[in-house]
């Protein structure tokens, strides 16, 4: 029920970030969402891809510090107050979202976020019929 | 085993007793025989009878590598060249090497110690015993093969080179023992199995490596390859030659000939001496030596002294393993740091590559320091994809590093590969504040 998303450690210098991009760009990998979560020195470079495993081996040959983390996408309709209505859910159930990002696509909300409790998410989104998006629904998009 | 329990058990007070009478009787012999330290000891107003116990030690001057040169090739030795019997050299990076000219009597003593030594080590005369440092003006061949003759061991002078031809005598003549340079082994282990030599089929159960700084994970791989146990064994030329201290059975440091070369821990920086337990340069005083004696002299070696009785039941002071050289070292908020103090803790922890960089700054009137680390790419995994989880394990290297250095060090994770691979220790700090 998660897709794979990319965790990257990114330096505050010029010319890391164009060094990761490069990477992808030369392996054909499309970029389909992305966050960068930043501090004074660093950033983790969150990103949601075509084919996240093959794209974390590339980096990884490109000496990038590069992670797979799960997280969830779920489908909202692209209307005010229904990323609200979601995260509601989730917070009634007790689970604590670390991040969310969100993006648009072909008419659709996607909200991306990971849990502190992966198993119950699961069961929330289940029980109230959330479309959740998997890691082949992602690749047919890009 | 002990091989002089007299000595190596003796109790604190006869040692002190001693050492202060040999103190008075090598200064007096100095005195007289030594221009260079009787005009040292002349400007300080010191004259040989204001020595008479070990605690007047303090009184005297340093000798430093420097004034061995100065007075090449003899001007620092005591005994006349008819007294010498054999003369090493120690090679330097920089201009003329030192000369050490050794008498009968140290000779003597040089095998006594190394008989010490090699008795700690479990060695016995039923043992043969390959010597693998190289013979010639370097101390360790001859230094090692010597007290292999002196215990009553069986030598085999294999020195270095010809490494199949010593592996096939280590073989087939059924060799126990072995002394040579970690690196060696290592060496030997590699070419073992290019050969097809396992370990099974050679005897060799005990090692004296030395000559070289090297660490627990090298004696654990060369115990493992060659199936010996691995002993440390500390010396200089400058003070005599390997043996001048040697690890026992309980391998917790390394005991001290201390009635022979006296120990002491100073600051490097304000040349004052250190309670034991801590750790500054290691100084040596010969009390012994004829052929060229010594008075505090300054080994640039860090480490710290361990007093007391050990389990072995030696009451030998020991001497920790070598944590760096004094030149290295920084001064830091008042605080002596050295990079290898930073090496360790990072060494330690696995999700860091084995490289770093020390950043010193000046802040506000106030030293800063940075250490920056490089992540392992295998160690970074899913948890990371937040800040706190990078910070949380910056905190930890923090914490560790503050407990060694006392001063508190901002750590900053460096992606894999992005910290330059340095030669030397000082290709690991960036000063800022000398520009
Ligand atoms: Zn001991």
């Amino acid at each position: 029920m998660t897709v794979h998303q990319l965790s990257i450690f990114i330096e505050n210098r010029s010319g890391t970030l164009i060094k990761v991009l490069e990477a992808l760009k030369q392996a054909g990998i499309q970029i389909i969402a992305s966050t960068i979560a930043d501090t004074a020195e660093y950033g983790i470079y969150r990103l949601i891809c075509s084919e996240p495993m093959r794209a974390c081996e590339e980096l990884k040959k490109a000496n990038v510090a590069v992670a797979l983390s799960d997280v969830f996408a779920i489908e909202i309709d692209d209307q005010p107050g229904r990323a609200a209505d979601a995260v509601k859910t989730f917070s009634e159930a007790g689970i604590s979202i670390a991040y969310m990002y969100s993006f648009l696509l072909r008419g659709k909300g996607i909200l991306v976020f990971r849990t502190d409790d992966n198993g119950k998410a699961a069961s929330v989104i289940t029980a109230n019929n959330l479309k959740s998006i998997s890691e082949s629904d992602l690749s047919g998009l890009a | 085993m002990i091989w002089n329990p007299n000595k190596e058990c003796m109790s604190r007070d006869e040692m002190s007793a001693l050492q202060g009478k040999r103190l008075h009787k090598i200064v007096e012999y100095v005195y007289h025989n030594v221009p260079f330290y009787r005009n040292k000891l002349q400007e300080l107003d010191i004259r040989p009878d204001d020595i008479q116990t070990i605690e007047d030690i303090k009184k005297l001057p340093f000798t430093t590598k420097k004034d061995l040169r100065d007075n090449y090739p003899f001007g620092l030795q005591a005994a006349p060249q008819s007294e010498i019997i054999r003369v090493h050299a120690s090679s330097g990076t920089t201009g003329n090497p030192t000369i050490v000219g050794y008498t009968r009597k140290d000779i003597g003593v040089w095998s006594e110690c190394m008989a010490r030594c090699l008795t700690a080590y479990g060695v016995t005369r039923n043992d043969i015993f390959s010597v693998a440092y190289g013979y010639g003006l370097f101390t360790g061949g001859l230094g090692a093969h010597y007290g292999v003759e002196h215990l009553g061991a069986s030598v085999i002078p294999a020195g270095t080179g010809n490494t199949e031809k010593h592996l096939k005598l280590i073989r087939d003549l059924g060799i126990t023992g072995l002394a040579c340079t970690p690196s060696y082994a290592l060496y030997l282990a590699e070419t073992m199995d290019k050969l097809g030599i396992r370990k099974e089929d050679i005897k060799l159960r005990v090692g004296a490596f030395g000559a070289e700084p090297w660490t627990e994970n090298m004696r654990k791989e060369i115990e493992e390859r060659l199936g010996l146990k691995g002993y440390n064994i500390y010396g200089l030329s400058e003070v005599m030659g390997p043996s001048v201290s040697y690890e026992c059975q309980i391998q917790h440091g390394s005991h001290i000939c201390e009635d022979h070369f006296y120990p002491e821990i100073i600051n490097p920086t304000t040349l004052e001496p250190l309670p034991a337990g801590q750790t500054g340069e290691l100084v040596f005083t010969t009390l012994t030596k004829e052929g060229m004696p010594v008075l505090r002299y300054r080994t640039r070696d860090l480490c710290s002294l361990m007093p007391g009785t050990c389990d072995c039941g030696r009451t030998s002071v020991r001497m920790g393993r070598i944590e760096g050289r004094s030149d290295d070292m920084l001064i830091i908020r008042g605080i002596n740091v050295f990079p290898s103090q930073v090496e360790s803790v990072v060494l330690s922890m696995p999700e860091f590559a084995p490289r770093y960089m020390l950043v010193v700054d000046r802040v506000n009137n106030l030293d800063t320091l940075q250490v920056q680390v490089e992540i392992r790419q295998e160690f970074f995994t899913g948890v990371f994809d937040t800040p706190a989880a990078v910070d949380q394990l910056e905190k930890k290297l923090a914490a560790k590093l503050k407990s060694v250095l006392s001063i508190a060090a901002k750590v900053q994770l460096k992606a894999p590969n992005t910290i330059e691979r340095s030669q030397g220790k000082s290709a690991h700090v960036i000063d800022k504040r000398k520009l």
